[in-house]
């Protein structure tokens, strides 16, 4: 009897990872199948209003490293003071599980929060906009992966650095956030795969442009907001520019993903 | 003569409902290594940690009676529950150094890590800050080992050798006592063996406290031993007589391995 169930629970296993697995490669077959039959080099020397995605692929990154540019000391620093200064204070507790909270927002809502507090009252679309969208997003990524290596670190480590007789800060930025460096920077890393493909975020703060521009008062090129208007379109030609966009996103993403991942490998 | 005199010393941890420490009274006496032995729990390491404060680091937790600790330029004793003052505790630390159960090598160069303390005396000066490093590296017998790779991370070291690099981190910054919790539980009987031998040549320049689990050990090196068990100081006094000669009951049946 226990023989047969555990027979049925491994089928059962084995049959969801299967599933699971298939859906992905699906996913990815279909991305290369699609997208690779659009690509071609010119779309990385055009702009969107001639046919190519430059412009959108610098703005997304431009978007996603300003939120970078926000959101990593932001969300270290308050990490750093959930679990170094904190202890088990229950505002630090609070703001823990605010962020974890925080993390599993929709991103569609905090697109919503953005428009409400930074584009309607500054009066339009910016790429501004977008970028503080996307550091929120950010914020609470880096905060839980700060935390969370932070935790790993030995406190004889911390107790170590004060018997030679630094000061606490010392301390942490000397020794504990070297400690707990790759961690972080892994972290850190994933966190910007993460904002890097989102959308909802963009959809009505930074919208998207079809020229190429660096002017962040106005609505800004991404790559991901003209995925969502090209795969609307009826021409057919927009709908192929859409897949190669997706195409070359999911590569991005995926090198980014990859790097996080090798970076912690080398460590062990 | 006492460097350290514990004096009717409490301490109850942040969360505790009742004290961990009861009324200790305790010399470490001036070039001597003094032991603490005791079954787990029964506060050695507490009491150990309260002679730097490095209790401090967490909140709430509380100390009561005296600990003077006698400063050796002025022979004058000063009580280290009283400091308040960032700039004292620093003082402190440098005059009562540590070493703990797992070896600490800070995540930088072999370097680095000795200079850490003297960086934070404020010693600047590329020739003396090298000077102090060998002469810290060679007090900890480590020299002749890293003196061609003192530029590479610590953390390539082997465990014996990471805990003399902390002893050699320690010295640098010229104690006046050394506080060792348990330092060669995490280590082969060769390492042990390496560091016991540093720890009775160290005794020239500083007074010594270890706490040890390790009875053999505590014969082996210590010129004093005091017994601890339940939060309290069963007995105190020179090494020998501990050992062959207890005056309590439970220090004997502790040390016959009756308990433990």
């Amino acid at each position: 009897m226990r023989l047969l169930i555990n027979k049925i629970v491994l089928g059962l296993s084995i049959f969801s990872a299967v599933l699971g697995l298939g859906f992905l490669a699906w996913i990815l077959i279909t991305l290369f199948i699609k997208g690779v039959s659009s690509l071609h080099f010119g779309l990385f020397l055009n702009d969107l209003i001639d046919g190519g995605l430059r412009n959108l692929i610098i703005g997304q990154f431009v978007m996603a490293a300003i939120a970078s540019v926000i959101g990593i000391p932001v969300g270290m620093l308050a990490g750093i003071y959930i679990r170094e200064y904190g202890y088990d204070s229950k505002f630090a507790d609070s703001i823990r599980n605010l962020s974890d909270i925080m993390m599993s927002a929709p991103s569609i809502v905090i697109g919503a929060f953005v428009y409400a507090v930074v584009v309607v009252p500054s009066g339009g679309a910016s790429g501004f906009a977008g970028s503080i969208a996307l550091a929120i997003m950010m914020v609470p990524i880096v905060i839980n992966t700060t935390d969370n290596m932070l935790s790993l670190v030995p406190k004889e480590l911390r107790e170590a650095g004060i018997a030679l007789g630094a000061s606490k800060y010392k301390v942490i930025f000397d020794i504990i956030i070297k400690a707990a460096k790759v961690g972080i920077m892994t972290g850190i890393l994933l966190a910007f795969a993460r904002i890097i493909g989102e959308t909802a975020p963009l959809l009505f703060t930074s919208e998207t442009s079809n020229y190429f521009t660096l002017d962040l008062t106005q609505a800004f090129p991404s790559l991901t907001v003209s995925i969502y208007d090209l795969a609307n379109d009826v021409e057919e030609k927009s709908r192929d520019l859409a897949w190669a966009a997706s195409f070359i996103l999911t590569v991005l993403v995926l090198i980014i993903n990859l790097t996080g991942r090798f970076i912690t490998r080398n460590k062990h | 003569m006492p460097v350290i005199d514990i004096k009717n010393f409490s301490f109850t941890y942040a969360s505790a409902p009742k004290p961990s420490l009861n009324g200790i009274n305790l010399p470490i006496k001036e070039g001597k290594i003094t032991a603490l032995i005791g079954p787990s729990g029964c506060g050695k390491s507490t009491l150990l940690r309260s002679l730097n404060r490095i209790h401090d680091l967490y909140p709430g937790n509380k100390y009561e009676g005296e600990i003077l600790l006698k400063d050796l330029k002025t022979g004058k004793f000063e009580n280290i529950l009283d400091i308040k003052k960032e700039n004292d505790f620093i003082r402190l630390r440098q005059t009562v150094g540590m070493i703990f159960q797992k070896p600490t090598p800070f995540p930088m160069s072999i370097f680095d890590n000795v200079a850490y303390g003297l960086r934070i005396e404020g010693i600047k000066n590329k020739t003396e800050l090298e000077g102090r490093v060998e002469e810290a590296l060679k007090g900890a017998a480590l020299w002749e080992e890293v003196k061609d790779r003192l530029n590479k991370s610590a953390m390539g070291l082997s465990g014996g050798q990471q805990q003399r690099l902390c002893i050699a981190r320690a010295v640098a910054v010229k104690p006046e006592v050394l506080l060792f919790d348990e330092p060669t539980s995490a280590l082969d009987p060769i390492s042990t063996g390496a560091i016991e031998e540093l720890i009775v040549e160290l005794k020239n320049e500083v007074s010594i406290a270890i706490v040890t689990h390790n009875m053999q050990q505590a014969s082996r090196i210590s010129d004093y031993t005091a017994f601890m068990y339940l939060g309290d100081l069963v007995e105190f006094d020179e090494t020998e007589t501990i050992f062959l000669n207890p005056k309590e009951k439970r220090t004997e049946d502790y040390i016959m391995g009756r308990f433990g």
